[in-house]
């Protein structure tokens, strides 16, 4: 009874670490049809602004708020991934709607640069940069309807892009010549040293558990409510599912589905940023911490059903379960006498690497037999 | 296609031979034996990326999982070499066994002793998996983007294998090629680096000249047709799986031979040929070649990756922002690759937009053909 209780609570850990990654990527994918192969990167980012946050709030005039930046960074690594997202959104993937492949394809050209990015510009002046696009990308739609409708709006826009720049410029020299760690580009990891509220264990019916671990349990659980309650319960998550569902009849009752693109892959995109915070906090922060995590994420997408949530729910616990229990072998321990052929057999896959193994193998033979996942769209038509 | 256009294709496809003839008749005297080796080794990888466009350029599978056959190739290829040159080391199996203290070569290295079944383990091997993970996942009409996922998956779960399995084949560490001997030559030395480069050469277009006959004809009319529109091949008649299964495997054999090609002329074949980004780096190759063209293919992967080197050697750190952007170029910009830029409009439409030439005044419906957009 105990070993089930550990696993469990072993497989909701390495699930939900999963569902978080995974949530972004089930929006852009499962209600875009959009392949996003930066979803890591994303996510990356949002580990980066983790660290960020931590270096700041050890600045004299935020010293005594140091405990709760973990709460401030997950809001601004929504803020910083979305944004990225929605850069990326506008610039790009809009041109290649209909063509996943190509899609595919451009966003893995843009996680190099990413990558690339992190590793060769300051860290301060990212953060700069980030700030700018935020300016710039959304004072415009700050000013009155007068202004906006005005001939002359392009130069506001660049007016307030010049600005955007300017601050940051600006913002970027004065994190970089306050935080020392961040004034010069690196490639090596970096660590999040997680509040001291957030160390040690915490007792759950007599299992010992990681407070980090909780910690994610909860982000997990947060964003998983949060994202349920916008779809279903707000306008704008009303006007996604019925672009998801009808995009040309959508359009013509007059729902904007360019707005709708750019929210629900800001959105999508800000998910991979939490999930980024919550990457950070399980080890080292590095320039290809995303890339870890991007081919479970699809196939946890897919294993669920695409375009829907409760799948991906499903999908990712069952599959932390399943890596727990072949990972650590714990078949053994429930049946300890089984024949030697079987048990050598789970003894060859009782390591991090062979579960993996074994968990995409069952994957793909689970897909023989349900192709679109556990919970398919249902329709009718001859291609999906 | 109009009259022109296969005139111009004709004179791309006539000076490239020539090019690529005396490139390689000069090659070998022309250049030191660290460059021969680099452009054999480019020369290799442009057999993958043969495969890669028959299935990607002429069916339409986007397939991220090459690198499987490409490896699955080089190990076939390096498991004879250690193995015919482990006469010296203890119980006359390969060195690294005795590091794991295995003292008995596993039972599949056993038929690597025989240079027949090498030969042609080579490519029957990774053309038999391909073979198998291509039925399984079209026998369920898995296509599109879930294929590419699917096949990306599996490239990690051969990565992990092969990655972990120290005593079976060295895992992360690889097996090593270039000190162990080939018909009493060393591999590495330098009189067998330039006949590396003949075979690979000759080779290469061997297998271009075998792309071109598969995609001549019927069957090749099939795979476009897969291509730019499955449900109608199938309500024809045809079933698409086993035209794909087929093509799926022809090209994990080309990679397979690309594979083992270079991992003699690298010295070393290991998990790191499996990598997710390599087998990306492959579909580059052919898209900013060309795709569907075949020549865009080799051209492709020789150029990006002689480029690749220079910049690398040069500048290490902006070679990832060069392949970051050459991906969003070539798929923003230039859909159709390099070569078919060329084939196609892309010269006059740059000449004539600064008027060097006279616009053509067409009708637009004669110019446009929307089919090529949906190969998705």
């Amino acid at each position: 009874m105990e070993l089930l209780l550990d696993s469990l609570f072993n497989g909701v850990a390495i699930g939900s670490v999963l569902l978080v990654a995974a949530l972004g990527l089930a929006i852009v994918f499962g209600l875009m049809g959009v392949i996003n192969l930066a979803h890591g990167e994303l996510m990356m980012l949002g580990a980066y602004t983790t660290y960020v946050t931590q270096l700041i709030f050890k600045l004299p005039i935020l010293k005594p708020f140091y405990n709760s930046y973990i709460i401030v960074s997950i809001f601004l690594a929504f803020i910083v991934s979305g944004v990225v997202g929605i850069l990326l959104e506008k610039t790009i993937i809009r041109k290649l709607y209909g063509s996943p492949l190509e899609t595919l394809l451009a966003t893995w050209g843009v996680s190099l640069i990413l990558q690339q990015f992190v590793r060769s510009v300051p860290l301060a002046y990212g953060t700069g940069l980030v700030i700018s696009l935020l300016i710039g990308l959304f004072l415009p739609t700050t000013f009155p309807s007068k202004i906006k409708e005005s001939i002359n709006f392009k130069y506001f826009k660049f007016s307030s892009w010049i600005f955007a720049a300017l601050t940051g410029v600006l913002t970027g020299s004065v994190i970089s010549s306050s935080v020392s760690k961040l004034s010069r580009a690196s490639a090596r990891n970096v660590d999040v040293t997680a509040p001291s509220w957030m160390r040690g264990q915490v007792e759950i019916i007599g299992t010992a558990f990681p407070k980090t671990r909780l910690m994610i349990i909860v982000i997990t659980l947060i964003s998983v409510i949060a994202i349920t309650l916008f779809l279903n319960q707000s306008a704008w998550g009303m006007r996604i599912r019925a672009v998801t569902q009808n995009r040309q009849m959508s359009d013509c009752l007059g729902i904007s589905t360019e707005k709708v693109d750019i929210i629900t892959f800001g959105i999508g995109s800000g998910l991979a940023g939490v999930a980024g915070v919550a990457v950070s906090l399980l080890g080292s922060v590095g320039p290809n911490v995303g890339g870890n995590y991007i081919v479970g994420c699809f196939m946890v997408v897919v294993l669920g059903g695409v375009g829907n949530l409760l799948g991906t729910v499903l999908a990712s616990f069952g599959i932390g379960i399943m890596t727990d229990l072949i990972g650590a072998g714990r078949f053994l321990s429930i049946w300890p006498d089984m024949p030697l052929p079987l048990s050598n057999t789970i003894n060859f896959f009782a390591t991090t690497s062979m579960a993996r193994v074994m968990i995409f193998a069952l994957i793909v033979i689970f897909l023989q037999f349900k192709p679109t996942g556990l919970f398919p769209q249902k329709g009718r038509m001859v291609e999906n | 296609m109009s009259l022109s256009k296969i005139k111009f294709d004709k004179k791309i496809v006539l000076s490239f031979w020539i090019i690529l003839i005396a490139l390689i008749i000069a090659a070998p005297t022309l250049l030191p034996v660290f460059r021969l080796n680099l452009l054999g080794r480019y020369l290799s990888l442009s057999i993958v990326a043969l495969g890669v466009d028959l299935i990607w350029g002429y069916t339409g599978l986007l397939s991220l999982g090459q690198g499987i056959f490409f490896a699955l190739g080089g190990y076939c290829a390096a498991m004879y070499l250690q193995i015919t040159s482990s006469s010296e080391f203890p119980n006359n199996i390969p060195e690294f066994f005795a590091l794991y203290g295995v003292e008995k070569l596993p039972f599949f290295w056993e038929p690597f002793r025989s240079p027949v079944f090498t030969f042609f383990a080579i490519w029957i091997i990774p053309a038999l998996v391909a073979g198998l993970i291509g039925f399984l996942v079209f026998r369920n009409r898995i296509k599109g983007v879930y294929f590419s996922i699917l096949t990306q998956a599996s490239l990690l779960v051969f990565f992990n294998f092969f990655n972990g399995q120290q005593k079976l084949i060295n895992g992360t560490n690889g097996l090593k090629t270039d000190v162990t001997q080939l018909f009493g030559q060393m591999v590495g030395s330098e009189s067998m680096q330039r006949i590396f480069f003949w075979i690979t050469a000759l080779l290469v277009i061997a297998a271009w000249f075998f792309a071109k006959w598969v995609v001549k004809g019927r069957f090749g009319n099939i795979l476009i047709g897969i291509r730019d529109d499955e449900p109608r091949v199938r309500f024809t008649g045809y079933n698409p799986v086993i035209f794909k299964t087929i093509i799926f495997s022809i090209a994990g054999g080309l990679a397979g031979i690309s594979g083992a090609l270079y991992t003699v002329q690298s010295g070393i074949v290991s998990p790191q040929f499996m990598t997710v980004p390599f087998s990306i780096e492959m579909v580059i190759w052919v898209a900013v070649g060309g795709r569907g063209t075949l020549l865009g293919a080799i051209l492709g992967a020789v150029l990006i990756n002689y480029a690749k080197s220079l910049v690398s050697e040069a500048l290490p750190a902006s070679w990832m922002f060069i392949q970051g952007g050459l991906f969003i170029l070539v798929v923003t910009a230039l859909p159709e690759g390099v070569l078919g830029w060329m084939q196609g409009d892309g010269p006059r439409n740059l000449l004539q937009r600064f008027g060097l030439k006279r616009k053509i005044e067409t009708y637009p419906s004669l110019e446009v053909n929307n089919n090529d957009e949906n190969n998705g």
